[in-house]
């Protein structure tokens, strides 16, 4: 379908293809299997001037915006959506300090995101905050000199490779939520360590990692915005990626929607290939539709974002929700499709079934997602009643 | 460190089609790519230009859609580019296409060194950088793998050769052809990609290069080509019977009777 892309997001898109298939294609298999976090690969897509996409011009960017982003993450998702949200993650790390920091942070730390050299990482989710967000401990209390952070952050996305932290912490307990504020940490601050990493179902090349802040001191300056808005900060970050989570998602669908055509064209049954089957054919017209139904919907609400409207919770749930359970069903039906052969660790399919389950978890549960979309339904019923 | 970069655009496929009718290659459907052994040509030269500074400028003879080969290399670090196209131009051997090229060269900025790939996955004849280091009357080394040191007006190289290889010093201008081995090509960047479709493409013709059409092109050409066909494929093999004694007769035979052996 023409989805009416400018000339340069075909640029950016097609070049995202091209590092995808000639660079994580071949090391894909082995980046899961031993759980290795894709530097080369990281280091290809700096060169491609890939995390220039998201970030403005001013700050050697190309001045992108979340359909930018999205094509990029859709393509390298199709080929290993665990390169994937690596890439996307660095983007989720800077996207609070382009929006709410001063010129002078900006132009301290959004360079070196731009050119690759650093990649970044945002942090909220503790032991005791997942869904419930808002009951984040990590404290960063003010002292002399700037805050002093204490606390553990868990499941953390790039933690430990990443370079430039984006953290969520309490700098008024008393306040609950209302106290959480965001404070750009860096590696290797004294007093930050990683905890460890996590062995994962899915997404294996990417790294997830426990930050451990005791008595960690971070100068005032890294604060971003105002005290006491972190939680809001979060909050507004998340409806402006969510769309990146569906682009992965889809992404990943439309891998698995190709491998099982090529398998079904080939594979012989009864003297004849299994895609004459109306049993298959019916199967993948529906991973078909699910995938480009879920493209449309991830792309218009990345407009919508990038339109610079003032609420997309709920457009930017629901291309999330959407793209990530089509995902899981369309990779799904893939492995079914590629039967036994699908099973086996031989053929992509099985790896892009793990992958795709973590999408329907991480940036919001769907079932969260899902909650925000009604809190929406019946505010405008209450307003028009 | 100015150095210039010989490409060719070829058919990027090697499952060529030959039109039975006109004896000439089938163009429909076909993309058109840098030949891939000059992309080695064309990283090479970015990487001397990144590591010692200067410029590369990159040089293709052919058609008005062999541009978009020159703008690939810009986005891959080329800085300067010259499209060689003209009618006269048309039909030329390596001979006349090195003598076309050997013009160009004259005409820019004195380059260090000259850079091309190892042969055309097309022509495959590997004979225009030979012939180009000729007519410029410069050295040449074909096979380069690796550039082990370059100065002023000095070069050293690793060259392969059958069985290892050779360490071989030169002064510069020189002209070198290189092997895969010598490098990764890079991807494009973005940015290249951006700046590739704004740039200036200087095209010149026989006008810009002053030389006489006789020379260039086919009326330039010392060989023609008659006639491209596929080779029939004819299996004569026999196998002959017999004890080994008897066969080897028949063989020695059959060779004396052909004039191959004598005795």
């Amino acid at each position: 379908m023409d989805y009416f892309l400018t000339e340069e997001q075909k640029t950016i898109r097609d070049l995202a293809r091209r590092i995808a298939e000639e660079r994580v294609l071949p090391v894909r298999a082995e980046l899961d299997e031993k759980e290795e976090f894709p530097w080369d690969i990281v280091k290809d897509l700096a060169d491609a001037d890939m995390f220039r996409v998201f970030i403005p011009e001013e700050y050697e960017g190309l001045g992108g915006g979340c359909l930018e982003l999205c094509l990029v993450t859709e393509e390298l998702s199709r080929v290993c959506s665990g390169v994937a949200v690596t890439y996307a993650a660095s983007a989720l790390g800077c996207m609070t300090l382009m929006e709410y920091g001063t010129g002078e942070q900006k132009k301290k730390y959004l360079p070196d995101i731009a050119s690759g050299k650093k990649l970044g990482a945002f942090a909220i989710t503790e032991p005791t905050a997942g869904s419930d967000a808002a009951n984040i401990k990590t404290t960063a209390e003010k002292v002399e000199g700037g805050y002093l952070l204490n606390g553990t952050k868990q499941f953390i996305t790039n933690g430990g490779e990443a370079a430039i932290y984006t953290v969520i912490a309490l700098t008024d307990k008393t306040r609950g939520a209302r106290g959480a504020s965001a404070i750009i940490v860096e590696k290797d601050t004294p007093g930050f360590t990683f905890g460890k990493k996590e062995k994962k179902l899915g997404i294996r090349t990417s790294a997830t990692r426990e930050l451990v802040f005791k008595d960690c001191l971070v100068p005032e300056e890294n604060l971003l915005g105002r005290p006491g808005l972190g939680f809001i900060q979060a909050m507004r970050l998340f409806d402006k990626s969510r769309p990146g989570i569906g682009a992965q998602a889809v992404g990943l669908a439309q891998g698995a929607l190709e491998a099982a055509v090529d398998y079904a064209d080939q594979r012989v049954q009864f003297d004849q290939p299994i895609i004459t089957f109306q049993a298959v054919q019916h199967m993948l017209a529906d991973m078909a539709i699910q995938v480009e139904a879920a493209r449309a919907l991830v792309y218009a609400a990345a407009r919508h974002v990038d339109s610079g409207a003032k609420n997309v919770t709920e457009e930017s749930a629901m291309s999330k929700v959407f793209a990530s359970d089509a995902a899981v069903k369309v990779t799904l039906d893939a492995v079914q499709i590629c039967g036994g052969s699908g099973y086996m660790r031989d053929y992509p399919v099985e790896k892009m079934m793990r992958d795709a389950k973590i999408l329907q978890i991480y940036e919001g549960t769907n079932q969260i997602l899902r909650n925000a979309i009604a809190i929406n339904l019946r505010k405008r019923k209450a307003r028009t009643a | 460190m100015n150095i210039v970069v010989c490409l060719k655009q070829v058919p990027g496929t090697t499952e060529v089609r030959i039109d039975p009718e006109t004896n000439t290659l089938v163009r429909e459907g076909i993309e058109n790519i840098i030949n891939p052994f000059d992309t080695y040509a064309i990283e090479e030269g970015v990487r001397l230009k990144e590591k010692h500074g200067g410029k590369v400028t990159v040089i293709t003879m052919g058609p008005a859609q062999a541009e978009a080969a020159l703008r690939e290399a810009v986005s891959l670090g080329a800085d300067e580019t010259v499209l060689l196209s003209d009618r006269a131009f048309a039909g030329a051997d390596t001979w006349a296409t090195a003598f076309t090229l050997s013009c160009a060269v004259k005409k820019l900025e004195k380059p260090d060194l000259i850079i091309c790939g190892r042969q055309t996955i097309d022509g495959d004849t590997g004979q225009v950088g030979p012939e180009l280091a000729e007519m410029l009357d410069i050295p040449f080394i074909a096979y380069v793998s690796r550039i082990e040191e370059i100065k002023e007006g000095y070069l050293r190289v690793r060259r392969m050769v059958e069985e290892g290889h050779e360490v071989i010093e030169t002064t510069l201008p020189a002209v070198i052809t290189v092997a895969k081995e010598i490098n990764v090509p890079r991807l494009p960047s973005l940015r290249g990609i951006m700046k590739s479709k704004s740039a200036k493409i200087e095209t010149w013709g026989i006008k810009e290069l002053g030389v006489d059409e006789s020379k260039v092109g086919l009326a330039g050409s010392s060989t023609q080509v008659i006639k491209v066909f596929f080779p029939q494929r004819v299996h004569q093999a026999e196998i002959l019977e017999g004890t080994l004694e008897e066969r080897v007769d028949t063989l020695i035979d059959r060779l004396r009777n052909a004039g191959l052996c004598q005795g």
